[in-house]
């Protein structure tokens, strides 16, 4: 199973998708342009029917900004993957970026969110019925 | 007072071509000083100025106003004035000393000391008008350094409380592990309502929240543009992955997020504080029993 590809001719992805049991998590880097992201899309959904994979966790935690196309790109996505069988959490949002998406009034819909990584695999987990997955047993015993 | 100054400040070479005549002046009223304070402190009580003040803190202040007056007549230099009307400021804001008493004690030494100028050189005009004329803009200069001091430093004070008022309003306070409350009292504005949202949007990453309870019992009216900000505070809240619910919603509040067509369907709210407060425990799993029903 290949853990990193290279896209056809373009430039390689600063994104890092990595397996995780059932999940897949897919680290964005620096900020992607419009093109970018396409490909990043493009090559997550593909990912997700090859593995079979049962959630995406995407981390934006390095991005202080996330426009419109953006915003676009992750919710078409995640309903993509949604198609495919997968569901998808976003983490990582900054409170800056938070308040930039609600007073521009971009939605993220068909898309769960949650604090950090962990927090996203716990909630994949509660999502997707998994009570095996890594993350479930990671967190679950918490309190 | 009705006298109003000629005019406010002076430029410096004003300054320095009535420089000959200062030293005499300041040796006047050197000479007279005793006298001279005492007839102003006392103007100033007969005009009921800094009634907060006793008699004997006006004296003091009195002469130290005095003393300074006189140097920066002699100097030309109003540094240590300021310096000093900064410090006064400081010493008498407190005691609710308004600005009006302020300029109306420096516009009265002006005048006690103009009389005492106009009392020793009245014989000759001529003489007297120089005085005046070298005496004046200085005078203002000094009337004009105060005032502005006594200002500046009022303004300072507020400034200071509004940021302390609004950096107390607003407390997330974490009451179980990832539950965080937002008990907001008082009049929401707009900057407060912003303000509020960067401060939880912090404290959900600080503390890991996954719930938040926001009680809105203590505000007593919301205007559109804060209604729409606390229904932003609640998505963005969300898309740091934290859920919100609001408590204490007033039947005012309620009426103005209906007729402004809030989408009620993102907003979770519960009738009071505690109802809010057990709905969270319940969704992040914990159960509190009383201790001795648990023992039954």
């Amino acid at each position: 199973m290949p853990s990193s590809e290279s896209l056809g001719t373009a430039e390689p992805l600063r994104v890092s998708i990595l397996t995780q049991g059932p999940y897949l998590i897919a680290s964005i880097h620096t900020a992607l342009d419009d093109e970018q992201l396409t490909r990043f899309q493009r090559n997550l959904i593909d990912r997700v029917g090859r593995q079979r994979s049962r959630g995406i966790v995407i981390d934006v935690s390095t991005l202080d900004v996330l426009d419109s196309f953006g915003t676009r790109t992750l919710t078409d996505l995640a309903q993509m993957a949604r198609l495919r069988g997968a569901e998808t959490v976003i983490v990582g949002i900054n409170p800056e970026v938070a308040i930039a998406m609600v007073q521009l009034s971009l939605e993220v819909s068909f898309v769960h969110t949650a604090l950090d990584l962990e927090e996203g695999l716990a909630r994949l987990a509660e999502v997707t019925g998994d009570i095996h997955g890594i993350a479930a047993h990671h967190t679950a015993p918490d309190q | 007072m009705t006298e109003t100054p000629r005019k406010l400040g002076t430029t410096d070479e004003e300054w320095a071509g009535n420089g000959e005549l200062l030293p005499e002046l300041v040796a006047h009223l050197r000479e007279n000083r005793t006298a001279l304070r005492q007839e102003w402190a006392t103007r100033i009580t007969d005009a009921h100025l800094l009634s907060s003040m006793t008699a004997k803190e006006v004296f003091s202040e009195a002469t130290s106003v005095y003393d300074n007056y006189v140097e920066v007549l002699e100097t030309g230099s109003v540094e240590a004035l300021q310096h000093y009307a900064r410090d006064l400021s400081e010493r008498i804001i407190p005691r609710g000393v308004e600005t009006h008493e302020v300029v109306g004690i420096v516009l009265l030494l002006r005048d006690v000391l103009a009389r005492s100028l106009f009392e020793k050189y009245h014989r000759d005009f001529s003489l007297l008008n120089r005085v005046l004329d070298a005496y004046e803009p200085a005078a203002n200069r000094i009337a004009n350094t105060v005032a502005v001091s006594f200002v500046e430093e009022r303004e300072r004070v507020i400034r200071q409380q509004q940021d302390a008022i609004l950096e107390l309003s607003t407390p997330v306070l974490q009451v179980r592990e990832r539950l965080l409350i937002l008990p907001i009292i008082g009049v929401l504005d707009t900057q407060r309502a912003r303000q509020l949202t960067e401060q939880l949007l912090r404290g959900i990453r600080d503390h890991r929240a996954k719930v938040v309870v926001i009680d809105i019992t203590g505000v007593p009216d919301v205007d559109e543009g804060v209604a729409n900000s606390l229904v932003q505070t609640v998505d963005a809240s969300r898309l740091m992955g934290a859920e919100v619910i609001i408590t204490g919603l007033s039947s005012t509040i309620a009426q103005i997020l209906v007729t402004i067509g809030v989408d009620l369907n993102k907003m979770r709210t519960v009738g009071d504080l505690q109802g809010g407060i057990e709905e969270a425990e319940r969704q992040l799993g914990f159960k509190v029993t009383r201790h001795h029903d648990a023992q039954l």
